[in-house]
């Protein structure tokens, strides 16, 4: 009970984030999500097979036209959700606090994945050059290698609920794929406002797609599908993948493992996080062969 | 020959009327073919613990050529710890200049005896002289010699980071390509500083069993390369082995699946290269006499043997009529038969096995309603052969158009617009290969970036390079081989 001269605080509704629209699941179910102290924060929406298989539609719709996007343009629209995070820094601070993290590591958390964002935007426009090859083959032909996004990658949010979210999520959408993302069970709350934010960003809809929800009931169905194409699953303890490789393998998905439990590290960030959801394309083209080809001018 | 008569009258050619080619075969001699192989194991021919052994058959003749040891758990063992020995023992602590040199020598060893491996080949798997001996083996041979050159410039490979090997190379090839198939796995292995153990396929281990004397030859320290054979028991075996680190398998999109779930609860590093149904797209400006050997090379060679086979030609409407008939005079010119002369376009087909796969595409193809068509090719008495074929009318849900069949048989679609076709192309599980003919640079590059596939060859088919890496996108498998791409997977940061 507020006192008559409280003013009442307005709770904020955290939904799914589905093909750049935030609707509640489709299954009318929800979670409550909890602070340190078990007490409720509030309620979240317990995402059902049907909304994952909406995400991959949504990603799957939407990965022409990002994937084909200028390099740079995806660079500036990764800074862009960089300097958003930013002014609203304080309010993901005080999310990170009520699901229990202290003030200062929140602190610490939210301006890595600000630093991290930046990181790989800078990398959009510059990996492929890292990555690419002219090779000289002993035929008369061009015969070039580049990196191509894999297409639709689920993303399995590790624990640290900020920084480790981007820290996966920046490098597969710097690389031209979509993600559809299962946010961290035990702490969903910044994934969601990290929607809001990506939303506001000049990220087109359905480049990424926020589910929350229970990995024990959606996992199955995220991973077996066959319009994925690519796993990522970042939690140092492997125990997850052994089911985890066994259900991609109905389309062979790409499983990769980034086992890590501290995302402050400096090797986390890394353009072979991009290159690991890259398929590498060999084109070869015929060289012409008459008119001087072997003159010496 | 045609059914039905072209409008544009275009001059025929006339076979089998009064004249044919004369023999011209290669001489058995030159390969020295033993009754019976043992396992490579250590630097040493060890017989099997089971004393078990499985022949193996000319393809061509149906007559035995050589019997080759089957390995079991315990040989497996054997060659697992001895690899293991060698990679701490000696490979890891070479000088990688001096692991370059030996891969080097392996290169050079098998320039000098690429004749007898030529015959090797033919002899058992059955592809054409000519083919084993312009393709396979100088092709082979490049490969080591490319990877050879890597072995101590790993780190410029790698920017910013120090490539480690893994440990030991568990690598299992298939019966069409074999000895190229085991350069291909065996080069970058000992380049990026790991031991291998390797098994062939079956019905094709002569060569990689003389590749085996050719590394005993060049004097690599024992356990470095271990060459097992038998047939898919061995290699189940050889992917459970706890002591491997890493498994790169080449062969069917069944089988890939099989092993990534076996593997699903290890470490164990695994890439694969596995099946295809590769799209090749004619455009109408396309040079089409050119297009019409590149469809033939695409889906031909190797008696279509070839994860990247052309096996779904994608014709453009508006030519579609003059293109079939040009393909279809260009058919009947493929000489079938004696793999062993050097004038044969397409040899024997792998076993007896694959023959019968392929006739029931064939019998699928005529039950679904498409389009039958062959050569009038006379296909000699003994051996397993097939004529060049193909279907029109295929649809393109049509089994026909969806499934590999690995056997020199072609199915033919149409389509009106790039956009059509690009759907087209890619509605398939598989993504390892395309060919896209034009006359026009920028449609080139359009397509080749919009075809989910690993390798897109433009006015062009079917062409190999170490230098160039290949694999394949979806069920195709993943990992590449060749070039600095195929360093990637025998390393670890």
């Amino acid at each position: 009970m507020k006192k008559s001269t409280q003013r009442l605080s307005v709770l904020k509704t955290y939904k799914l984030y589905i093909g750049g629209q935030f609707p509640r699941t489709e299954s009318g179910r929800y979670v409550a999500a909890l602070d340190a102290n078990g007490n409720k924060i509030a309620n979240l929406c317990l995402a059902s097979r049907k909304d994952c298989r909406e995400a991959i539609v949504a990603a799957r719709g939407a990965l022409g036209s990002w994937s084909q996007r200028a390099a740079n343009n995806r660079g500036q629209i990764l800074y862009r959700i960089a300097e958003l995070v930013e002014s609203r820094k304080e309010a993901f601070i005080a999310e990170l606090q009520q699901q229990g993290l202290s003030r200062s590591a929140a602190t610490r958390e939210t301006n890595a994945a600000i630093d991290c964002l930046i990181y790989y935007a800078g990398w959009c426009d510059k990996y492929q050059a890292i990555f690419s090859t002219v090779n000289p083959v002993a035929s008369s032909h061009y015969n070039f290698s580049v990196c191509e996004p894999m297409g639709v990658v689920t993303l399995l949010a590790p624990a640290s609920p900020l920084l480790g979210l981007v820290s996966v999520l920046a490098p597969c959408v710097a690389g031209g794929n979509t993600a559809v993302v299962l946010a961290n069970e035990k702490r969903s709350l910044s994934a969601i406002s990290l929607a809001e934010v990506l939303h506001s960003s000049d990220v087109p809809g359905g480049v990424v797609n926020i589910l929350t929800g229970s990995y024990a009931e959606l996992l199955p169905w995220i991973v077996e599908h066959r319009d994925v194409n690519a796993v990522v699953y970042a939690e140092k303890d492997a125990a997850q993948l052994p089911s985890l490789r066994t259900k991609a393998t109905g389309n062979l998905k790409r499983v990769l493992h980034w086992p890590l439990d501290d995302w402050q590290q400096a090797e986390v960030q890394s353009p072979y996080r991009i290159l690991d959801l890259q398929e590498i394309k060999t084109t070869w083209h015929p060289i012409q062969q008459i008119a001087g080809s072997g003159a010496s001018y | 020959m045609p059914t039905k008569k072209n409008k544009s009258t275009l001059p025929r050619l006339r076979l089998g009327a009064g004249w044919s080619y004369a023999p011209a075969p290669e001489s058995a001699a030159s390969a020295r073919i033993n009754e019976q192989y043992e396992l490579f194991i250590n630097g040493k021919w060890q017989k099997p613990a089971k004393r078990a052994y499985i022949d193996s058959i000319n393809p061509a003749t149906e007559k035995k050529l050589y019997r080759a040891a089957v390995a079991s758990e315990q040989d497996i063992d054997k060659a697992v710890v001895s690899a293991r020995t060698a990679f701490d023992k000696y490979w890891k602590k070479m000088p990688a200049n001096e692991r370059g040199k030996y891969i080097f020598r392996i290169a050079r060893l098998l320039q000098e005896q690429a004749r007898e491996l030529s015959v090797m080949e033919t002899l058992d798997g059955g592809k054409p002289i000519r083919e084993s001996r312009d393709f396979d083996v100088p092709m082979a041979c490049n490969h080591f010699f490319y990877y050879a050159g890597w072995a101590d410039k790993l780190e410029f490979a790698f920017p910013n980071r120090a490539p480690r090997p893994l440990g030991v190379a568990a690598q299992i090839t298939p019966w069409n390509f074999p000895l190229l198939m085991a350069a291909w796995k065996i080069a970058p292995a000992l380049a990026t500083g790991n031991t291998v153990v390797l098994k062939p396929a079956e019905t094709t281990s002569l060569s990689t069993l003389k590749l085996a004397s050719i590394i005993e030859e060049a004097d690599l320290p024992p356990g470095v390369v271990n060459i097992i054979t038998g047939a898919g028991d061995t290699g189940a075996a050889l992917v459970r082995h706890a002591g491997i680190n890493k498994i790169a398998f080449t062969g069917s999109t069944a089988v890939g699946k099989l092993i990534q779930q076996q593997t699903a609860a290890t470490t164990k590093k695994l890439t694969l290269e596995l099946g295809g149904k590769a799209a090749n797209i004619i455009f109408s400006d396309a040079p089409i006499d050119q297009a019409v050997e590149g469809v033939v090379n695409g889906i031909f060679f190797n008696q279509g043997h070839v994860c990247c086979a052309g096996s779904r030609l994608y014709v453009q409407e508006s030519i579609a009529p003059l293109f079939i008939q040009k393909l279809k005079d260009r058919m009947a010119t493929l000489l079938v038969g004696d793999p062993m002369d050097k004038n044969t376009d397409i040899g024997a087909i792998n076993s007896a096995e694959q023959l019968e796969k392929i006739n029931y595409y064939i019998r699928l193809g005529k039950k679904e309603g498409s389009l039958h068509y062959e050569s009038a090719v006379a296909l000699p008495k003994k051996g397993y052969f097939c004529r060049p074929t193909l279907f029109t009318k295929v649809a393109q849900s049509s089994r026909l158009a969806q499934e590999e069949i690995f056997g020199p048989v072609l199915a033919i679609l149409t389509f009106r617009t790039e956009d059509e076709v690009i759907e087209k192309a890619n509605n398939s599980p598989y993504g390892l290969s395309a060919g896209v003919w034009t006359d026009k640079g920028s449609r080139i590059f359009n397509m080749s970036r919009r075809l989910k596939a690993g390798v897109v060859w433009a006015n062009s088919y079917n062409l190999f390079d170490p230098a160039s890496p290949f694999g394949g996108y979806k069920e195709s498998g993943y990992g590449r081989e060749g070039g600095v791409h195929g360093l990637l997977p025998y390393v670890s940061f």
